[in-house]
């Protein structure tokens, strides 16, 4: 809503200072936006008098001119305008100008090789009128002592822009907004008397409004004004339009959005001489069109709230106006309309056919349904004023019929909600002023809402209205108490930070992206998920929510890879969606390793980053999360994103289907499709909800502690095994054998090659024994060893090597 | 010259000289060992007369040990020096580069959360989740947003069905309604988030994240609000005097509503805040809307209480001077690395929120 401190004093009996102005209003939740400072930018533009014209040298359209601006010296302006001719009073912009039209800066610049100090104006650049043929002639009787004056009134104060939020219709209009200022302190409202006028005859062009479902109009107030004469509107009226950034176009028309802008009373004005027989409000027929005032044709919905006659839609009503009974220059005879809208269907309406306009911005937020007639009279007078004519009776068709809210307020509500106490007298001043009307018993009031405050609906409304205008800076302040009666992190919550920072601690920089991202990289990701759609995406690159955390992480890690950077490792911790229902989400810590580990090291011989570096933060994780104690199993069932061979799936005891993380080399298919270049890329998931809570603090679990103070051994082994069989599970064999007396197996060696058959390989690894109740003599070790040897012969085929 | 004497005279010069390991063991041996100068003496002793024996002995044994001494040192002295020797060959430059190290870092807003979560720890809260997916209901509908709301132009919604019933949640306030429906009052809640809303600029990004609060009870009022705030904003910008400002406004799930602003003024082309007479929106609170609570089920005339809702990203650009939305969501290394925090900076009570 933008406004102007001179419009508001329409309104308003007030000697403060703007500054103050702007304060208040931000202090009663009218939010000042933005100030625009109009005036200081008017200044440049001044009144002056072409003296010569001559052929432009270097082209055939234009003219230099020599132009008397008021001072000494005549100043060279450059000007393609066929009307720039000897004696003209136009208006001339000096370097520095802002052109309202365009923001374009005036600057001293070459045109075809020739000076141009300025620029003479179209009524178009200056937003005074559509008229963009030609400079502005000035009636050179009125202008021809002001030359070198300014054109503009030094006085036009400041533009205004105020976020009204979308409770508050009443201020969006002028005097709403000074009576809200007036409530709370800042001047005196001006009471102005009813207009007086004089009606002649009846309201001849019949208005029906149609008794239907969902009929979207339930009053529709009209009155007829014949014989006026249409003009452009006087200065003031102009002045007032353009202070606020409107154009002005016609007097009507002018008259009808000033009324809007002053009152917030939308209005409309027909050529009455173009309705068919009457006005008939009615809803949409199927295939219905019109071509609205936008110059756009709109192709109705069944049910849409139009305002007809005999021939056809004539607008859409509350939003949007047509062409057909639009009123022009020539118009003789005007229909204006002044009607309520149900906010509900305005809003339909408008949002499938994609308009906004300022009427359908009112009705949708509620326009006071008693200012019909206010609304039809002030319009009615300001038409006769400036372009004559008879104004008829008005005619208002209901309906129904506005029922005001009463609330029951108690008192006692106010100071429970905001905490401070104010007077009972304040309170009854400030309802006053706000509009209610009151009455007051003893422990409570009768409040009559005012009929333009759609938004007061119940006792609490109130108590804003009462902290709003007595001050949001009286509300005291209760310090905190520094009580916690649950903890502030359940066990999910710990682990998820927990999780978040081990990653981080082992050298990953964590990275936050989008939920969403681009189906195609999705696609390779997805799996055996579908996508999900988002139907109204901000771009088409990032179209469905995510099904994997690596889809993001893989463009990312690519973008930086092409920065120039090598080794990199990036991890994010966020959901990743598997269906379009709430809750079908799951948390997953996903990351990516790419390049070499020690890279060009002095020291070390640099490697490509491998899948037993990421296994182990993967492992290393776990057990630093608490995981430790669980046993750990490994297969190689991995989704299709992985390196089918070099991939593992991680689970905890033998639970296959509460998967706890993925791991390995990202699949060269991949790295080839979104063109990857990198020695190695290595990802992994851990999927947070998979991880069973822990059921033990960790003052449950450290409260036992047992160690064996007896001499432990080491022996030796190696074994040759198939060559698929895998390591971990000749370790299960092996612990297996003595749960109580082998604490560890360790592998040192792998060998395949010399002396080992083709499908074979060696396995060699060592076997920590200990007992923790004596020392193990070499028998005992002798008979374990043997043990150990006899079991894994037996269980996996494998034969010791000797 | 009596043997003892000859035998001092001759090792002593002897042991002078300079000698090597194994030389000092070989008289070691010819002195001690089995059939050593000295071992041939003390077998003597039985064979010397009884009145000059007691002399003997006692002479014999202070040679053996000035000689045992002697040797001693001469060796401790040979291997002091090896071991010198040894260490001045092993030095190396130690100015090399260490072994490469990489720093894992936490993001900025994940630091600012836990941050927040830490400052409301402190005083009562505990930290609530909701889904990413909201249904229509819980996102508007419940907190009195109804359909034909002009409100609900206020979220530019990303929808995941034709009929608008399935969505991205557009605020954290739907975590609200869940905590309410699933549980009994008081409630004293903390709702740390990602949102989404289809708007992107240099403030605007199609994700960011949000903090909800709320803490509803028998008589909590306006006051309890601002004192909360007051002290939350004081102690996440670790400053003792913090300028606030609430400012009417409306959300449609709390009246009264209030906009909270921040006093900040710039000082060297930075952003100090709590001084100066420029004003910084960085939240929006108010008391929850009776009619949010009677959807809840949670009965108005018996409980009342406050919500709040905070940009986590804002606070945080705020806080350690980023200056655009989008590059938390960006990615690039430098960044990350640049206003990452290191893992073990977990913002905690007693340490303090930074070091």
């Amino acid at each position: 809503m933008k406004i102007t401190y001179d419009w508001l004093k329409d309104y308003l009996q007030t000697k403060n200072s703007e500054n103050q102005l702007l304060d208040k209003l931000t202090d009663i939740g009218l939010e000042v936006e933005q100030i625009e400072n109009t005036s200081a930018d008017l200044n440049k533009f001044i009144v002056a008098k072409i003296i010569k014209t001559e052929k432009h040298p270097n082209a055939d359209r234009l003219k230099v001119c020599d132009v008397d601006i008021g001072k000494k010296k005549l100043i060279k302006v450059v000007c393609g305008a066929e009307n720039a001719k000897e004696n003209l009073i136009t208006i001339y912009a000096s370097p520095g100008a802002i052109i309202p039209k365009n923001k374009m800066e005036i600057t001293i610049s070459q045109i075809r090789g020739i000076t141009s100090f300025g620029m003479l104006c179209s009524e178009f650049e200056l937003n005074l009128s559509e008229e963009s043929e030609g400079i502005i002639d000035l009636i050179p009787t009125k202008f021809k002592k002001r030359i070198g004056k300014k054109y503009f009134n030094n006085n036009i104060s400041n533009l205004i822009d105020l976020s009204i939020t979308p409770n508050r219709p009443d201020c969006l209009g002028v005097r709403g907004i000074a009576r809200d200022l007036a409530t709370a302190g800042f001047g005196k409202l001006k009471t102005s008397k009813p207009n007086k006028i004089k009606f002649i005859g009846k309201q001849k062009i019949g208005v029906k409004i149609l008794k239907e479902k969902n009929q979207g109009c339930t009053a529709f107030g009209s009155c007829l004004i014949t014989n006026v004469k249409n003009t452009e509107s006087p200065k003031w009226l102009k002045d007032k339009l353009t202070s606020v950034g409107q154009k002005p176009i016609s007097a009507i028309v002018d008259i009808t959005n000033y009324v809007m802008l002053d009152l917030n009373r939308p209005l409309h004005a027909y050529d009455a001489d173009k309705i068919n027989k009457g006005i008939i409000v009615r809803n949409a027929k199927k295939g219905e069109s019109f071509k609205a005032l936008d110059n756009k044709e709109y192709k109705l919905d069944e049910g849409m709230c139009v305002i007809a006659d005999n021939s056809g839609v004539l607008g859409l009503g509350g939003i949007i106006g047509g062409i057909r009974s639009g009123t022009e220059i020539q118009t003789k005879n005007v229909l204006i309309e002044s009607a309520y809208f149900i906010s509900r269907s305005i809003r339909k309406t408008s949002k499938i056919l994609n308009i906004d306009t300022d009427a359908k911005f009112r009705f949708e937020r509620g326009i006071d349904p008693l200012s019909i007639e206010e609304g039809l009279i002030k319009s009615a007078k300001l038409i006769k004023d400036i372009c004559g004519g008879e104004i008829s009776k008005i005619d208002i068709q209901n309906t129904t019929k506005f029922k005001e809210t009463n609330i029951k307020f108690e008192i006692e509500l106010f100071e429970k909600i905001s905490g401070f106490k104010i007077s009972n007298k304040e309170i009854l001043k400030i309802l006053n002023n706000l509009g209610f009307e009151i009455k007051n018993d003893k422990k409570f009031l009768r409040l009559k809402v005012p009929s333009w405050r759609p938004d007061i609906t119940q006792p609490i409304d109130v108590v804003e209205e009462l902290v709003r205008i007595h001050g949001y800076d009286k509300i005291k302040k209760i310090d905190p108490i520094k009580v916690r009666s649950k903890p502030t992190l359940n066990k999910s919550q710990k682990l998820f930070h927990f999780l978040q920072r081990a990653i981080a601690s082992k050298g990953y920089q964590e990275t936050i992206t989008w939920s969403f991202t681009d189906s195609k990289i999705n696609d390779l990701f997805k799996f055996n998920m579908k996508n999900i759609e988002i139907v109204n995406p901000i771009s088409s690159d990032l179209n469905v929510l995510r099904n994997s955390i690596l889809s993001n992480l893989i463009m990312y890690i690519n973008k930086n890879l092409d920065r120039g950077f090598k080794d990199l490792s990036f991890f994010e911790i966020g959901p990743v969606f598997y269906g379009s229902n709430p809750g079908e989400q799951k948390t997953v810590i996903g990351g990516l390793r790419s390049g070499k580990v020690s890279r060009s090291s002095w020291l070390e011989k640099e490697r490509n980053v491998d899948i037993f570096d990421i296994k182990k933060d993967v492992i290393q994780t776990l057990a630093e999360s608490g995981y430790e104690n669980l046993k750990i199993s490994i297969d190689e069932k991995t989704p299709s994103y992985y390196h089918p061979g070099k991939s593992g799936r991680i689970f905890f005891n033998k639970e296959k289907e509460k998967v706890v993380a993925y791991f390995g080399e990202i699949h060269p298919n991949i790295l080839k499709k979104i063109d990857i270049k990198t020695e190695a890329l290595i990802g992994f998931e851990i999927f947070i909800d998979n991880l069973k809570e822990q059921k033990k603090s960790l003052k449950d679990q450290k409260i036992k502690y047992e160690i064996s103070d007896y001499q432990k051994s080491e022996r030796d082994f190696a074994f040759v095994i198939d060559k698929n069989f895998k390591s971990q599970e000749l370790i299960d064999v092996i612990l297996d054998v003595d749960q109580e007396l082998i604490k560890n197996v360790n592998i040192f060696d792998i060998y395949e090659g010399e002396n080992i058959p083709k499908d074979k390989k060696s396995i060699a690894l060592n076997v920590t024994i200990q007992s923790m109740t004596k020392t193990l003599k070499e028998e005992d070790l002798e008979k374990i060893n043997n043990l150990i040897i006899d079991t894994v012969e037996n269980k996996t085929g494998a034969k010791i090597r000797s | 010259m009596s043997d003892l004497k000859k035998i001092k005279e001759e090792f002593l010069s002897k042991l002078r000289g300079n000698l090597n390991l194994s030389e000092i063991n070989q008289i070691k041996s010819d002195l001690f060992g089995k059939n050593g100068l000295i071992s041939l003496q003390f077998k003597k002793i039985g064979t010397i007369a009884e009145a000059e024996r007691k002399k003997f002995a006692s002479n014999l044994n202070i040679l053996k040990v000035e000689l045992q001494e002697l040797i001693n040192s001469k060796i401790n002295e040979i291997e002091i020096n090896e071991i010198n020797e040894k260490l001045e060959k092993e030095k190396i430059d130690i100015t090399l580069p260490e072994r490469s190290f990489v720093r894992g870092k936490i993001h900025p807003v994940s630091q600012t959360i836990d941050e927040i979560s830490s400052i409301f720890s402190e005083i009562g809260f505990s930290v609530e989740e909701g889904p990413d997916v909201e249904n229509e209901y819980n996102n508007f509908t419940a907190l009195n947003t109804p359909d034909n709301h002009p409100a609900r132009d206020m979220h530019d919604t990303f929808y995941l069905d034709q009929n608008k019933e399935k969505l991205l949640r557009t605020h954290t306030s739907p975590v609200q309604i869940r905590t309410m429906l699933k549980s009994k009052p008081p409630f004293k809640i903390i709702a740390p988030g990602r949102t989404y809303r289809s708007d992107s600029d240099q403030t605007h990004s199609p994700m960011f994240h949000q903090v909800e609060g709320l803490h509803i009870d028998k008589n909590i009022n306006m006051s309890h609000l601002k004192g909360c705030l007051n002290y939350f904003i004081k102690e996440f910008f670790e400053v003792d005097k913090i300028k606030m400002r609430f400012r009417p406004s409306h959300f449609p799930f709390t009246e009264p509503s209030a906009e909270v602003d921040i006093g900040y003024k710039i000082k060297d082309g930075k952003i100090v805040i709590g001084e100066g007479d420029k004003w910084l929106e960085i939240l929006g609170c108010g008391m929850v809307h009776p009619n949010v609570l009677k959807n809840v089920k949670v009965d108005p005339e018996k409980y009342q209480g406050y919500a709040f809702g905070i940009g986590i990203d804002r606070l945080a650009m705020l806080k350690y001077g980023i200056n655009d939305l989008r590059s938390f969501f960006e990615c690039d290394y430098r960044w990350l690395n640049h206003f990452g925090f290191d893992p073990l900076d977990v913002p905690t009570n007693y340490r303090g929120l930074s070091r």
